[in-house]
C-alpha cells in the first residue's frame, strides 16, 4: 500500500513542480494575493473627500469647517461657493460628501437659534456613507458642546463645570480597530481553501483529459491508494502555503499572533481534509479542467460569502445561517482569527475542531465512495 | 473456428453488451481467445472495439452478457484480472512531463515489482524500445514510434500473460508500425496472449485469428486465410481498363455483377457466378468502348471480405427495417 502511495506522491510532486503555471499557483499566488488583499480589503473609512460650500464665510462657519477638515476622517477637496460645482464632484465620485453652511450661520447661532447645516453624502456605498454620517455627527456634537459652554461662560462671566459621563472605549484583541488585523488571517484561510481545492480537482481531471487515468485504472491499484497519493502532496502544499502566508501577515503587515502555531497547523490539517475532499468530489463530477474550474468557483464564492469572511454570520437570514454550518471555511475562520488575534487555545476552539473533523470525514468519505475505478 | 487446437482458452465472452443510453455500442458479441494467440478485432471506427476491450480490462461494466479473462469474471473479479493483464489505450497515456525513466519507475512502483526485478525490467524496456540513450528525456519530446514502444514497455513491465492493445499503431509511421509488430510477435512467441484492435487491413493480416466487428456485432471470425476463402461466397474479379470510373457505372448495371469497387488503379468486381460474369463484363466493356487490359479471378483481399460482409449486413438490416415499418 505505502509503496503505491509513495509512487503516486512522488510523481505528483514532480508533475506539479515541473509545470511553471502550477509553480506560480503554489508559490507565487498566495503571497501576491495576501499582499493585494491585505491592502485592498479594509473597511476603515479615513480621509473622506469633502466638498465645502460655505456661503456664510464668518469666523463661526470657518471654525466648524476646521473641525471637519482638522480631523483624520475628512479632507477638504475644495472650498467653493458654487452649489452645482459641488454636486458635480459627488456625481463624478471625486467627493464623497458636501458640507454646506448657509449665509447667516453665525448670526443665527449668536441669536440663540438652531441653525441647519447640511451634509450631503454619496449613499451609493451605504457602508461608507454610514461611517461618514456618524463621524460628522460626532464632530458636530463636540462643536455644539463647546459652543454651549462658551455661551454660558460669556453670559455668566465665569467658567462653568458640568458633570458628564465619559465613555472609555477599549477594543480588546485589536486596540486600534484595524480591520486589516481581522481580514488578513481570514485571507490565509481563504487562500488555503482556494489553492487546495483547485490543485486537487485539476490534478485528477487533468489525468482524465490526458487519458493517463485510464492507464492507472487498469492496474491493481486500490482507489484509496490512488486518492491518498494524490491528496497528500496538496496537503503538504497547503501547510507550506500556511507558513508562507502567515510569514507575510506577521512580517509585512505586523498582524499580531498571540496563539500557538501548532494549534493553527492542527486546524489547517482538519480544514484540508474538507477542502481536499471537496476538490476530489469536484474531480469526480468534472470531465474537463474548465468544468473543474467552473465547479470550484461555483462552490468557492458561496463558501466565502457564507463563512463570515466579510459579512458577519449573525447578520444573515436564519436559513443562510444554517447553510453556513456546512461551510468548512466558517470554522477555520474562527480558529485562525482566534489563534492570531485572541491567542485562545484548544479549550475554546475545540468545538470548531470537532465540526471540521466531522465535516472533513463526511466529505472525504463521500468523495471516496464516489470515486470508482471504472470510466 | 478450426477445432484442431486444444490450447487453453484465456479470454472468452458470451453475448457481451454495452449500451450508452439508447445506443448499443456493443450489441451481443461472443468469442474465445486461446493462450499465446494474437487475436485481432477488425472494424471501422465506432464499431465497439474499444468498448469491448475496456469491458475486458474491467474499465467498463457490461450492460449484459458475461465473460472471463485469465479465468476471472469480468464483472465481479476485475481486480484479479488487473494483475494479469497489460493494457495500452489508443491514446498515448504516459506522463508527458516525466522523463522516460520516471515513467517506467512509476509503473514498476504501481505494479509493485520486487526491488531486485525493477532494474532488470527497466533495462529490458529501455532496450526493447531503443531508448537507452534517452532515459532522461522528457516523454513529451519523444517521437510517436518511441512513445508507443515505451507505452508498450510500461504495459508489460509486470510480465502479464495477456495483453490488450487498443489501436496501438494509429498515427505511427509504417516503419515504427512494423517494429511494433515485431515486438508483438516476440511477446506472442513467449506465450503472451495478445488481443489487438485495429482498423488497418494490412495489420489485421498479421493476426493469428480475426473477428470482424461492425455496429457492435461480431459479423465473422476466423484466420485471415479462412475469412478470405470461406466467408466470401462470391468470386472477386480484378480488372484493369481505361476510364475505370465510367466503366464502373456500366458494370454496375449488369445483372451478373453484384458489386463493383475501385481498387488501386483498377476495379474489383464481385460476382456470384464468375463463369457467367466474365463474358458479360468483356461484352459490356467492348460495347461501351472501354479498353480492357486485364481481367482475372483473384483470391479476395481482407478488404473485399470486409466490404462484402458489411454490405451484406447493411442489406439485411435495411430489409429488417423496412419489414418492421
Amino acid at each position: 500500500m505505502w509503496e503505491r502511495i509513495l509512487t503516486i506522491l512522488r510523481k505528483e510532486f514532480r508533475s506539479v513542480l515541473r509545470d511553471p503555471r502550477m509553480r506560480l499557483v503554489i508559490l507565487g499566488l498566495p503571497v501576491i494575493q495576501t499582499l493585494i488583499f491585505g491592502y485592498a480589503v479594509t473597511l476603515d473609512v479615513r480621509h473622506v473627500r469633502l466638498a465645502v460650500v460655505d456661503h456664510d464665510g464668518t469666523p463661526a462657519s470657518r471654525a466648524l469647517v476646521a473641525r471637519f477638515t482638522g480631523s483624520a476622517y475628512f479632507d477638504a477637496l475644495t472650498h467653493t461657493q458654487d452649489d452645482d460645482a459641488a454636486r458635480r464632484l459627488v456625481d463624478s465620485a471625486d467627493a464623497s460628501a458636501i458640507l454646506q453652511i448657509n449665509a447667516g450661520y453665525e448670526q443665527n447661532l449668536r441669536g440663540g437659534r438652531t441653525v441647519p447645516v447640511q451634509l450631503l453624502v454619496d449613499g451609493a456605498d451605504s457602508n461608507t456613507a454610514r461611517f461618514v454620517v456618524n463621524y460628522a455627527a460626532q464632530i458636530t456634537a463636540a462643536a455644539n458642546t463647546e459652543f454651549v459652554l462658551e455661551q454660558v461662560q460669556r453670559r455668566t462671566g465665569r467658567s462653568v463645570t458640568t458633570g458628564r459621563a465619559d465613555l472609555q472605549p477599549r477594543a480588546w484583541f485589536n486596540a486600534d480597530l484595524e480591520s486589516r488585523n481581522f481580514y488578513v488571517p481570514g485571507i490565509i484561510a481563504m487562500l488555503i481553501m482556494l489553492v487546495s481545492l483547485m490543485l486537487t480537482s485539476m490534478a485528477i481531471v487533468r489525468e482524465k483529459e490526458a487519458g493517463t487515468i485510464e492507464q492507472i485504472m487498469v492496474t491493481p491499484i486500490r482507489p484509496v491508494e490512488f486518492i491518498l497519493g494524490k491528496c497528500a502532496p496538496f496537503a503538504v502544499i497547503g501547510f507550506v502555503n500556511t507558513a508562507m502566508v502567515s510569514a507575510v501577515a506577521l512580517l509585512w503587515f505586523h498582524i499580531p499572533f498571540r496563539g500557538s502555531f501548532a494549534l493553527l497547523l492542527g486546524g489547517v490539517a482538519l480544514f484540508l481534509l474538507s477542502t481536499l475532499g471537496i476538490g476530489l468530489f469536484i474531480s469526480t463530477v468534472s470531465r474537463t479542467q474548465q468544468q473543474a474550474m467552473m465547479t470550484t468557483f461555483f462552490f468557492f464564492f458561496p463558501a466565502m460569502l457564507f463563512s463570515g469572511f466579510i459579512f458577519p454570520i449573525a447578520n444573515m437570514p436564519v436559513g443562510f445561517q444554517w447553510l453556513s454550518l456546512v461551510d468548512p471555511l466558517r470554522y477555520m475562520l474562527v480558529i485562525i482569527r482566534g489563534v492570531f488575534l485572541k491567542g485562545v487555545g484548544f479549550d475554546v476552539l475545540w468545538t470548531q475542531f470537532a465540526a471540521l473533523l466531522a465535516l472533513g470525514l463526511g466529505v472525504m468519505g463521500f468523495a471516496v465512495t464516489r470515486f470508482h475505478k471504472t470510466l | 473456428m478450426p477445432a484442431a487446437s486444444t490450447a487453453e482458452i484465456v479470454v472468452e465472452v458470451q453475448n457481451l453488451e454495452k449500451h450508452f443510453g439508447a445506443f448499443k455500442a456493443v450489441a451481443g458479441v461472443s468469442f474465445a481467445v486461446r493462450r499465446g494467440e494474437i487475436f485481432g478485432f477488425l472494424g471501422p471506427n465506432g464499431a465497439g472495439k474499444s468498448t469491448t476491450i475496456r469491458m475486458l480490462c474491467g474499465l467498463l461494466a457490461p450492460t449484459a452478457g458475461s465473460g472471463r479473462v485469465a479465468g476471472f469474471d469480468i464483472v465481479r473479479e476485475t481486480e484479479q484480472i488487473k494483475t494479469r493483464i497489460g493494457y495500452m489505450s489508443q491514446k498515448f497515456s504516459l506522463y508527458d512531463e516525466l522523463t522516460v525513466e520516471e515513467n517506467i519507475d512509476f509503473y514498476s512502483g504501481i505494479y509493485r515489482l520486487p526491488r531486485e526485478k525493477k532494474a532488470a525490467r527497466k533495462d529490458w524496456v529501455l532496450t526493447m524500445a531503443g531508448l537507452q540513450a534517452h532515459r532522461r528525456t522528457r516523454t513529451s519530446t519523444l517521437s510517436g514510434g518511441w512513445k508507443q514502444r515505451l507505452a508498450l514497455g510500461c504495459a508489460v513491465l509486470h510480465e502479464p500473460p495477456i495483453l490488450f492493445l487498443d489501436e496501438p499503431t494509429s498515427g505511427v509511421d509504417p516503419i515504427s508500425r512494423r517494429q511494433f509488430w515485431d515486438l508483438i510477435y516476440t511477446l506472442s512467441g513467449q506465450g503472451v496472449t495478445v488481443f489487438v484492435t485495429t482498423h488497418y487491413m494490412e495489420e489485421s493480416e498479421y493476426c493469428d485469428r480475426l473477428g470482424i466487428v461492425y455496429r457492435g456485432e461480431l459479423i465473422a471470425s476466423g484466420t485471415p486465410r479462412a475469412l478470405k476463402t470461406e466467408h466470401m461466397a462470391e468470386a472477386v474479379l480484378e480488372l484493369d481498363c481505361a476510364q475505370p470510373n465510367e466503366a464502373m457505372a456500366v458494370l454496375e448495371r449488369l445483372p451478373e455483377v453484384k458489386e463493383v469497387a475501385v481498387f488501386g488503379k483498377g476495379l474489383h468486381v464481385v460476382a456470384a457466378d464468375p463463369a457467367a460474369a466474365e463474358p458479360a463484363i468483356r461484352a459490356a466493356l467492348a460495347a461501351g468502348g472501354f479498353r480492357l487490359d486485364r481481367l482475372e479471378r483473384i483470391v479476395p483481399t481482407l478488404e473485399d471480405v470486409f466490404v462484402s460482409l458489411i454490405e451484406a449486413r447493411d442489406r439485411t438490416a435495411g430489409a429488417q427495417q423496412e419489414f418492421s415499418r
